[in-house]
């Protein structure tokens, strides 16, 4: 069926098609591309020699690698729980409390969130070399302790910011009505509120594991010289050497974050239906 | 409109709820912060000693020509990725809010989801694009090998940062655009064509102011974050595409003077505050309530 477009359909006008094709190429060829020679029997990563897991199989060989993967893994676990503890808990302040100063620090919370990542670094380089310094030596993961610390302080306040978005949408009489039938305050927030967010509580969360497992720039700046992060180990690998190791493990976190991407949206989709009814 | 409890009536509350975070957010950001801000003000005494003396000598050699030569050069460089960004991403942007509502949702997951990918990995996945022995000269050569083909030098040239600050902060210029086109009321839109001005005219004439506030603010949205990155200049770029943060980095890791860093750094939050300072303004002015 090859109707004409209607008046306002630019989307099926070929122009903007071509175009939409064209940004689609730019934003998807080269992450194709890395996928692709992940699986190529080559050292050189331009012609392909044909299909092979080699390069996977090194991945896991590599024990500094694992150890990398698995210390980003656990900062970004940590880092998600107090994350949307603290988060959850400004948010709710926020949004039940009227208070001097209010405008003041709902405009400090966002700063984290837009502050330049450099100068973030900086900052946590500074605080944990010279005003608190991570004691050295401590056990795993506590020895992950100063990463932990700084990657909540920049993913707290965007679970704030998702779950006062889910706040605006509950229904205060619900909350009132548990008081009324004899629910203590705290009973009611446990019971009536904890509930109603539990949506943004699981997209705050995937979004906080997200923006720890992706930091890059702050947790080279916070990292001692002993704590071996992911992104950090592949940093100095792709500062060195090009090779398809780095391919491989980068298609293994690609796929990771799709996969939360679609967890994350279908959550949210679930959330907009329940909302309708 | 119930603005919530005053906080006197649940003292307790109050605090077990605003406590956490806000410790939190002091202890570990405004210290931090403020101890950045101190240390712009120092001296190095010493190996590693800094005494905070007060002094502008740190800001003072922040202007000097080639340190204001590196910022001028981060802001234009942060300026042409925007405007790139823009030509590209506006069509885009007018593509999705018009599509229907399926086709709707999977472009917006495809323009969302390099947003979510690891910035390291995509930086990572230009190289080898871009390298000498890379897939573009590689194409390159097969198909023009026979005329006696140079492989072109694209790694470590501005054109290669420039390439990397756009493929990286495109969704950040399609998401905010989509929002503020996504706004727009459709029968203005109708009545322009059904009037006979053209699409190119109709745009121009009727889209293009009403959603101005809307694009000042993707403008600023992509804006800030390119002012400040350092990865693409760091792993793209060479010796001359060096940006502002990649200045800062060098005063801590290699060049030990972090008073002169930490100036710079507040040179690069002066400006990054400066824009959201403006941003918010727009989006008073967007929504008066």
């Amino acid at each position: 069926m090859r109707e004409k477009p209607g008046l306002l359909d630019y989307a099926r006008r070929w122009p903007l098609q071509l175009w939409m094709w064209l940004v689609g190429l730019f934003l998807y060829a080269p992450l194709a591309v890395l996928v692709l020679m992940s699986f190529n029997d080559s050292r050189r990563t331009t012609q392909w020699r044909g299909f092979t897991l080699d390069w996977y199989r090194k991945v896991f060989e590599d024990a500094e690698l694992v150890q990398a993967l698995m210390n980003s893994l656990t900062i970004a676990a940590l880092s998600t729980a107090l994350s949307v503890v603290l988060g959850t808990l400004a948010a709710l302040a926020l949004w039940r409390f009227r208070f001097p100063g209010k405008p003041l620090v709902d405009g400090a919370f966002s700063l984290p969130i837009v502050v330049p990542e450099i100068c973030m670094g900086v900052a946590m380089l500074i605080f944990f070399a010279r005003v608190m310094p991570w004691p050295p030596g401590l056990p795993w993961p506590l020895s992950l302790g100063a990463i932990v610390i700084a990657h909540v302080a920049f993913s707290f306040p965007f679970v704030a910011v998702v779950v006062r978005a889910r706040l605006g949408s509950f229904d205060r009489s619900q909350e009132e009505a548990a008081r009324d039938l004899g629910a203590s305050q705290w009973q009611a927030m446990w019971d009536v509120v904890i509930p109603h967010l539990r949506p943004a509580l699981l997209a705050g969360a995937l979004l906080a594991f997200t923006l720890s497992l992706d930091d890059f720039v702050i947790t080279f700046f916070t990292a001692g010289p002993d704590t071996l992060t992911f992104p950090v180990k592949v940093y100095s690998m792709v500062r060195f050497s090009v090779t398809p190791k780095v391919n491989a493990i980068s298609t293994l976190l690609l796929l990771f974050t799709i996969i939360l991407t679609f967890i994350a949206l279908r959550l949210q989709a679930r959330a907009e239906t329940e909302q309708k009814h | 409109m119930n603005n919530g409890i005053d906080w006197r009536r649940s003292l307790t509350g109050f605090a077990g709820l605003m406590g956490p975070p806000l410790g939190w957010f002091l202890l570990f950001f405004a210290v931090p912060m403020a101890v950045v801000w101190a240390y712009s003000f120092g001296t190095n005494v010493g190996i590693s000693d800094i005494e905070i003396s007060g002094t502008f000598a740190n800001y003072a050699r922040a202007l000097e020509p080639l340190y204001l030569g590196i910022l001028g050069k981060s802001l234009a460089f942060a300026a042409l990725a925007t405007l790139i960004c823009l030509v590209i991403g506006f069509p885009v942007a007018l593509a999705i809010s018009f599509a229907p509502p399926r086709l709707k949702t999977w472009l917006l997951i495809g323009v969302m989801l390099p947003f979510w990918t690891n910035l390291l990995i995509r930086t990572y996945a230009l190289i080898a694009l871009l390298r000498d022995e890379g897939l573009i000269n590689h194409g390159l050569e097969l198909a023009f090998g026979w005329a006696g083909f140079e492989p072109l030098r694209m790694m470590h040239t501005n054109f290669a940062v420039m390439v990397g600050l756009v493929y990286v902060h495109l969704p950040f210029t399609v998401l905010p655009l989509y929002a503020a086109l996504d706004r727009l009321d459709r029968s203005l839109l109708e009545a322009s064509l059904d009037l006979g001005a053209g699409h190119i005219r109709t745009i121009w004439n009727i889209v293009l102011p009403l959603a101005s506030a809307g694009i000042a603010s993707a403008i600023l949205l992509t804006f800030i974050p390119v002012l400040g990155s350092y990865l693409a200049p760091d792993l793209l770029g060479g010796p001359d595409s060096q940006m502002i943060a990649n200045v800062i980095e060098r005063q801590f890791k290699r060049a030990n003077d972090w008073p002169f860093g930490a100036a710079l750094a507040f040179m690069l939050m002066y400006l990054t505050l400066f824009g959201i300072a403006m941003q918010s303004l727009l989006k008073r002015r967007e929504r008066p309530e």
